[in-house]
């Protein structure tokens, strides 16, 4: 544990341990075999609450509370589960603290690259062992996947579909038999109850390797949404850049709020297809416009103002960070931004200079 | 248990109409009462005919009035529903004991709030905006939703051993009804003192009328929260003091065809549930309610290329299941069984998810009604409609001429294309649409066939008087078409037959399609009605803002869409786009000419401050110079398609918006030698097309073309040949010969200063030098004539605009 405190970011288990142990104290539900909760418990971890006996739970994800039970309830039947999401939507977090509550370990985790190899889902070898003795089950190294099939726990899986589509297909045997062959030594390591698996992806990212659909049909998928209003968004981009200008060293712009504001309406309205007031439709371009990159567009611009303006963030150092998020497709995404631009932006109350600048880098 | 039996229901429960059932078994009464409107108990027997088949709703409406009319929609699940078969498959009278209508109908216009038609509709009236008794309880139980608690609590209360007490459910809703209203007395319902006091008097005379069956005779269905008012002590004399002097009409009671989607909260009747397709399915499945539920849900996905495995259907039963028992429910509801279809059959999407919603959960279901009900208020307004206008229904043909500037025709009119909107075809437009909108005479083929009273009968779904079933049936298309061209046909008919309550319906399904369709052709082709519509929806006195504010959104979209629209076409598709640059030129122009004519009709935003200080000036002036900037822009445009290139210069050329010269100029680059000669000829072809007068004009340009033909080599002289032929065999001989005369005559520019050939001392073979004024004098008392002016515009020998001389014959 001493460890622990000092690490830069310490894991779920360890952050909320005394939340876990009061839910656990206070949680007299019944729990499927080797969880440390019982379901009800794990979605009041994940979405907060006020146990019987005073306690706080503070809430991890906030966001709608179907799809924190939906997670839950699939964990809870043996098939796995898949969080999809366009980035910033918390799917590792949500991911991370599932598996903290369910199985009281995040740690076994598969990063998925594009050089993920099928050892890192498997098994590997400790070569000098196997050279030496031969293939022995000490020889073996186990991936968190076989740990995890062994010892009954939750495993992770992130950016799945990054992982190539021939390695991912090495999942479908540990998820529909629940064992994984060892040919070399003639054994198998089966999966004990409690075994289940988190995977994560993102669901608009294009050139990834898309999921087969043998493997797609043994996951649950869940998508988690993007913020629900304007405002929530609003304040995860405000709070967002905050912490990146900090850690950039841009100097702090106080009047950024109704930049920021226009940004994230523009996104919203795009990315939703219809304006804020619900009286026009818009078309949407192929981009995702995610609130990630509306953080990004917003840090541009802040840096834009800090270095070659006048150190108020304004419209003209927004504007072509926006249209370079937009226009994706110099054809038909160029033509639904000037659209936006006439129908929409040109006739709101006070997005004058807004206009202009966008006129401005289109042209 | 003795008295009465007081069944006190949920409308459109299934739970309840289990139970009722079972109750009504056990206790086997002499007879019924249900909550309804007694003028009813004449049709009821129909309930129990063949042909019969639920959803239905009894509808009762005032006779000269049918606008006024309350809808009791009944499913097969409802209660009622069940009760009222129950009794009639066993001889058993039943009567309907709610206040009568021909109070209520009148009532509910003075006032008590109740919004409009059929908003009453629903018996219990606890759809209301006030106190929502199941609200009450279900938050008392800790639920924040309603419908979610009393599936748990009655709904999903499985139907129980054959020893359980059918009278329990009953009892105990009567109970915490009855401790509701000790708390909230009538909870805002006032009216309900009055309807439970006709209740209690009904309820009085029949339990006299079937004394001598004991004190079993009677059971009641209504409302549960009516339960504890009609077990109340209280005097005959104190009712009938309740109900002395209320207003009273003369109303009609009918059966009508419902459907699940009017069931459901979102179409507004009030009939208060969301589901009517799940509560359907637990009501009709045998068992397994869960499992057959999803194995529909499976159906439906695989007839829509959805692949879902049995495997599949499996998972996301367990799924549901899980769910519920995290929630802590007794059983999977709804809410339960959505959520694991989405996780587990739909990958996580929404989209399939809102078929289901569509097709199952609110489902497509619609009734039936024997022919032998009675006549539904539409035919009668239809009737009473024939009558005033003096149009009588007859098999055979004849003409109409209707004068749309008498008020008489005008209504006739309207009539006339309301019917056509309803798919009653009585009338056909003897000429085409578009050339009737633009004048103020219409005609008409009037021809009644028997079938057409069907399909009254048919249409009287939608509403009960005519225009409020247009109105309904004009904004349900306008939501389920699916392409641009249809709304915008939408549109005027809904002009023509002069529905102003649906028009903004159908303008937003038309504003959002258009801002959807990618397809500029699409926008090109939406416009020139909804113009001609904005144009000439005068003559009919409609009111065009709207229309005017989205053909000038359209207008813009067609600006922005256009040029990337243009480029990289082959032939077919730059022929088809020259169509509609020619659509939407004219379209353009016209709606530029209307708003400048009365700038009233512009938007009102359009004139405030923000927008007017740059371009908005005028409205007009500001979208047809964005129009040419897009023509001049496509025009010079290397990328786009001769024929395209050709037919903007023209366009450009024809409204006096190129520069001395400029044309000539444009020629020359596009018949350069650099460029293909078949591009060149289609260039020709754009120019050109459609009224050689020009060439005839500017010898200039006859020039050019003449050296560009004698300098296009041979090999490919053949390829171009076919262009050229199709553009000159276009023009009219005449044309054609001077063109060739001109030719023949040898290059005429050269060494020509005045760019107007018109002006030159020797002229154009066969005519004279300059314009002999003496003769030309002579043709203008004929011209005059024909124009139907008394003062001649100079210049308009040259092929005529008929649109807009016959425009401004009107204006006049």
């Amino acid at each position: 544990m001493t460890e622990t405190t000092h690490a830069l970011r310490p894991h779920a288990e360890d952050a909320f341990a005394s939340e876990l142990k009061a839910l656990a104290a206070a949680d007299d539900r019944p729990r499927p075999e080797r969880w440390r909760l019982s379901p009800w418990a794990v979605a009041t971890y994940l979405l907060g609450g006020t146990l019987p006996d005073g306690t706080v739970v503070s809430p991890k994800y906030v966001g709608p509370r179907r799809i924190v039970e939906v997670a839950v309830s699939t964990l809870a039947t043996d098939r796995a589960l898949l969080l999809l999401g366009v980035p910033g939507t918390a799917k590792t977090w949500v991911s991370e603290h599932l598996a903290a509550a369910v199985s009281g370990d995040s740690t076994l985790l598969v990063q998925g690259t594009a050089g993920t190899a099928e050892e890192s889902i498997r098994y590997g070898w400790d070569y000098a062992r196997l050279l030496a003795h031969g293939p022995s089950r000490e020889a073996l190294v186990p991936s968190p996947v076989m740990r995890a099939m062994a010892e009954g726990l939750t495993a992770r899986v992130e950016e799945l579909t990054r992982i190539p589509a021939d390695v991912q297909d090495t999942l479908i045997t540990v998820l529909s038999e629940k064992t994984l062959p060892i040919p070399e030594l003639g054994e198998e390591t089966q999966a004990v109850r409690g075994f289940n698996l988190i995977a994560t992806a993102n669901n608009r990212d294009r050139g990834v390797n898309e999921l087969s659909s043998a493997l797609r049909r043994r996951f649950n998928t869940v998508v988690l949404p993007l913020p629900a209003t304007a405002e929530a968004e609003v304040d995860i981009v405000s709070r967002r850049v905050d912490q990146l200008g900090r850690s950039l060293d841009l100097p702090s712009v106080p009047e950024g709020l109704h930049e920021i504001r226009r940004v994230v309406t523009v996104f919203r309205e795009l990315r939703e297809g219809v304006t804020a007031d619900g009286r026009t439709k818009v078309k949407s371009p192929s981009g995702t416009l995610s609130t990630a990159e509306a953080i990004s567009v917003v840090t541009g611009g802040l840096a834009l103002a800090a270095h070659f303006g006048d150190g108020v963030l304004r419209s003209s150092d927004v504007a072509a960070g926006i249209l370079g998020a937009v226009v994706r497709d110099p054809a038909a995404d160029q033509t639904v931004w000037q659209e936006y631009l006439e129908a929409v932006v040109r006739e709101r109350e006070g997005w004058k200079d807004f206009y202009r600048a966008c006129r401005e880098v289109s042209a | 248990m003795t008295g009465p039996l007081l069944l006190g229901v949920r409308h459109h429960g299934p739970g309840s109409a289990r139970a009722v059932r079972a109750a009504l078994d056990a206790y086997a009464p002499k007879v019924l009462l249900v909550e309804g409107p007694p003028e009813a108990d004449g049709v009821v027997a129909l309930a129990g005919d063949e042909e019969m088949r639920p959803p239905v709703a009894l509808l009762a409406h005032v006779v000269d009035e049918p606008g006024k009319a309350a809808f009791w929609p009944l499913a097969e699940f409802s209660p009622e529903w069940v009760a009222i078969r129950w009794a009639l498959e066993r001889g058993v009278p039943v009567r309907f004991f709610d206040l009568p209508a021909a109070h209520s109908l009148v009532l509910g216009e003075e006032g008590e709030g109740e919004g409009g038609e059929a908003a009453e509709g629903e018996p219990g009236g606890d759809a209301e905006l006030r106190l929502d008794p199941l609200a009450v309880l279900a938050e008392t139980a800790g639920y924040d939703d309603p419908e979610r608690w009393w599936e748990d609590v009655v709904e999903h209360r499985g139907a129980g051993g054959p020893d359980t007490d059918p009278y329990a459910p009953f009892a105990a809703l009567g109970e915490a009804m009855a401790a509701l209203r000790e708390v909230h007395g009538h909870g805002g319902h006032r009216r309900d003192l009055v309807r439970e006091a006709h209740m209690r008097l009904r309820l009085r005379e029949a339990r006299k009328e079937f004394a001598e069956h004991g004190e079993q005779a009677v059971a009641v269905v209504c409302g549960a929260w009516h339960v504890p008012a009609l077990s109340e002590s209280s005097t005959a004399a104190a009712d009938r003091a309740l109900l002395k002097g209320l207003p009273k009409a003369k109303v009609e009671v009918t059966w009508v065809p419902w459907t699940h989607r009017r069931l459901s909260r979102r179409s507004g009747y009030g009939a208060g549930i969301a589901s009517p397709g799940w509560y359907g399915h637990l009501f009709a499945a045998p068992d397994r309610p869960l499992t057959r539920w999803m194995t529909r849900v499976a159906g439906l996905l695989r007839d829509e290329d959805h692949t879902v495995s049995p495997a599949h259907v499996i998972e996301a039963v367990r799924m549901a299941e899980t769910l519920a028992a995290v929630r802590g429910r007794p059983l999977a509801g709804l809410a339960e069984t959505v959520d694991a279809i989405r996780a587990v059959l739909c990958e996580g999407s929404d989209v399939p998810l809102a078929l289901i919603q569509d097709r199952l959960v609110v489902g497509d279901e619609m009734g039936e009604v024997p022919g032998s009900a009675p006549a539904v208020p539409l035919q009668r307004d239809l009737a009473r409609q024939q009558k005033s206008l003096r149009l009588k229904a007859e098999a055979r043909e004849r003409e109409l001429e209707l004068d749309l500037r008498k008020e008489m025709d005008s209504s006739r009119s309207r009539l006339l294309h309301r019917l056509r909107l309803l798919a009653v075809e009585w009338g056909d437009p003897a000429r085409s649409r578009t050339a009737g909108t633009g004048t103020f005479r219409e005609s008409w083929l009037l021809r009644w066939e028997p079938e057409l009273s069907v399909r009254t009968a048919e249409a009287g779904v939608w509403g009960t008087t005519v225009l409020s079933a247009a109105t309904a049936k004009a904004e349900t298309e306008a939501a389920g078409a699916t392409t641009l061209a249809e709304v915008t046909a939408l549109a005027e008919r809904c002009l023509l037959a002069e529905l102003p309550d649906a028009l903004p319906r159908v303008m937003r399904a038309l504003a959002d399609r258009a801002a959807l369709d990618a397809d500029v052709g699409h926008l090109a082709q939406a416009l020139p009605p909804l113009v001609r519509s904005v144009r000439y929806g005068d003559v009919r006195g409609t009111d065009t803002v709207a229309l005017a504010e989205v053909a000038a959104g359209l207008a813009e979209r067609v600006c922005v869409g256009l040029p990337p629209a243009c480029a990289g076409l082959d032939a077919d598709g730059a022929a088809q786009m020259r169509g509609h640059l020619d659509t939407a030129h004219q379209a353009i122009g016209l709606l530029a000419q209307t708003r400048a004519e009365n700038p009233e009709s512009a938007s009102p935003e359009s004139a405030s401050p923000e927008r007017g200080e740059s371009a908005e000036g005028g409205g007009a002036d500001a979208l047809l110079s964005r129009w040419r900037g897009v023509l001049r822009r496509l025009a010079a445009r290397d990328r786009t398609a001769g024929v395209v290139r050709g037919r903007c210069t023209r366009l450009l050329l024809d409204d006096g918006q190129l520069a001395e010269g400029e044309a000539a100029r444009l020629m020359g680059l596009a018949l350069s030698p650099g460029t293909a000669p078949a591009e060149a000829a289609a260039w020709i072809e754009g120019f050109l097309a459609g009224g050689g007068m020009l060439l005839v004009h500017d010898q200039r340009l006859l020039s050019l073309v003449d050296g560009w033909l004698s300098q296009v080599p041979a090999e490919s002289f053949t390829d171009v040949l076919p262009l050229l032929r199709r553009t000159f065999a276009a023009y009219e001989p005449g044309v054609r010969r001077t063109v060739g005369e001109l030719v023949r005559r040898g290059p005429a520019g050269e060494g020509r200063a005045g760019p107007v050939p018109a002006a030159a001392p020797d002229g154009m073979p066969g005519f004279g030098p300059g314009l002999d004024s003496g003769r030309a004098d002579a043709v203008l008392p004929t011209l005059r004539l024909l124009l139907g002016r008394r003062r001649v515009m100079a210049g308009s020998a040259a092929g005529g605009d008929e649109q807009s001389a016959n425009a401004k014959g009107r204006a006049g």
